[in-house]
């Protein structure tokens, strides 16, 4: 089965997307943003300061999901010795901390409205900071170690050990008293959000990940090609 | 309506420095990302352009190489 996530096999696809992915977040973002900025409406408490949540809600989901996904995948990596699971989460990784600093950022701007302040050492906030630091730990650790079996080892151990922190991200609203509010949107339960605000919401979460596939793509094919020009090197 | 959209009550300057925050990180991501894709594929060119007839032509039996050297004019 493993075969099918060698390098050359998903070169085909991955040269040939970026620019159609491209259109279509393009496409995307255009319809969420005048959704997002015109057409949705003000909380009733919050007034248009709520809009605010439009990026930092799905920029938020996105580096939560992308560092999940990182860390499923450097454990098979590591357990089936696929190389390529590696260099897909060393592709994914760079997108989901800009999601995580833009979650961060305008967490902040959100959060001066609402709360009076642009920071505070809440639980939500605090381990979302956290996540930003195993994020830059994981693309630092490619970039300092040269041996791929220590990269390898090292990157792993940082997934291992930050993926602790992502179920105390999600639950840290509801186990403590925080300022950040608990979450709207439930998959098992009702949300409390309503379809005006979710509408706009699931709209920017599609362009965000868009943009997610569309830089993974990119720097997947850009680790190829490094990958490539050494062995033209060793010929 | 103009107005309304920019000033959004008040609050206009947080929401609009959050937004425009969130689209020059994704400029400045995918440009940086472009460009390194663009330098290593230059670099592959150079180096494949290097290589003698008999290693050029073994090196294009790679299906990832033919793919590179395929798509080399939409850089």
């Amino acid at each position: 089965m493993f075969k099918y996530f060698e390098p050359s096999k998903f070169f085909s696809i991955t040269s040939k997307a970026p620019k159609y992915v491209l259109i279509l977040f393009v496409i995307v973002l255009t319809i969420g943003l005048i959704e997002s900025l015109i057409f949705s409406p003000e909380d009733y408490k919050q007034s248009y300061s709520v809009r605010i949540m439009y990026v930092h809600v799905p920029a938020a989901w996105i580096t939560l999901g992308i560092f999940s996904t990182i860390t499923l995948l450097s454990i098979f990596g590591y357990i089936f010795k696929i190389k390529n699971f590696f260099l897909i989460s060393k592709s994914l990784a760079p997108s989901g901390f800009i999601f995580n600093i833009i979650a961060l950022v305008t967490g902040a701007i959100w959060g001066k409205p609402t709360w009076g302040t642009w920071w505070a050492w809440d639980a939500r906030i605090t381990s979302m900071l956290i996540l930003a630091l195993f994020y830059l730990m994981y693309l630092l650790s490619w970039r300092i170690y040269q041996d791929k079996e220590k990269v390898y080892k090292i990157t792993s151990i940082i997934c291992i050990l930050g993926i602790i922190n992502v179920p105390i991200i999600k639950y840290s609203v509801d186990w403590w008293h925080t300022l950040h509010q608990p979450a709207s949107i439930n998959i098992l339960s009702k949300s409390t959000i309503h379809s005006s605000m979710l509408f706009p919401l699931m709209i920017m979460t599609a362009a965000f990940a868009l943009f997610s596939l569309l830089i993974f793509l990119m720097k997947y094919n850009t680790e190829l090609i490094k990958i490539k020009n050494k062995g033209l090197d060793r010929l | 309506m103009i107005n309304e959209i920019i000033s959004m009550n008040g609050y206009g300057l947080y929401v609009w420095s959050a937004f425009i925050f969130t689209l020059i990180s994704f400029t400045s991501l995918y440009v940086v990302t472009k460009m390194q894709f663009i330098k290593e594929k230059k670099k592959f060119i150079a180096k494949f352009g290097a290589l003698s007839s008999k290693r050029a032509s073994f090196a294009r039996t790679q299906s990832t190489i033919k793919e590179i050297l395929s798509n080399t004019s939409k850089i």
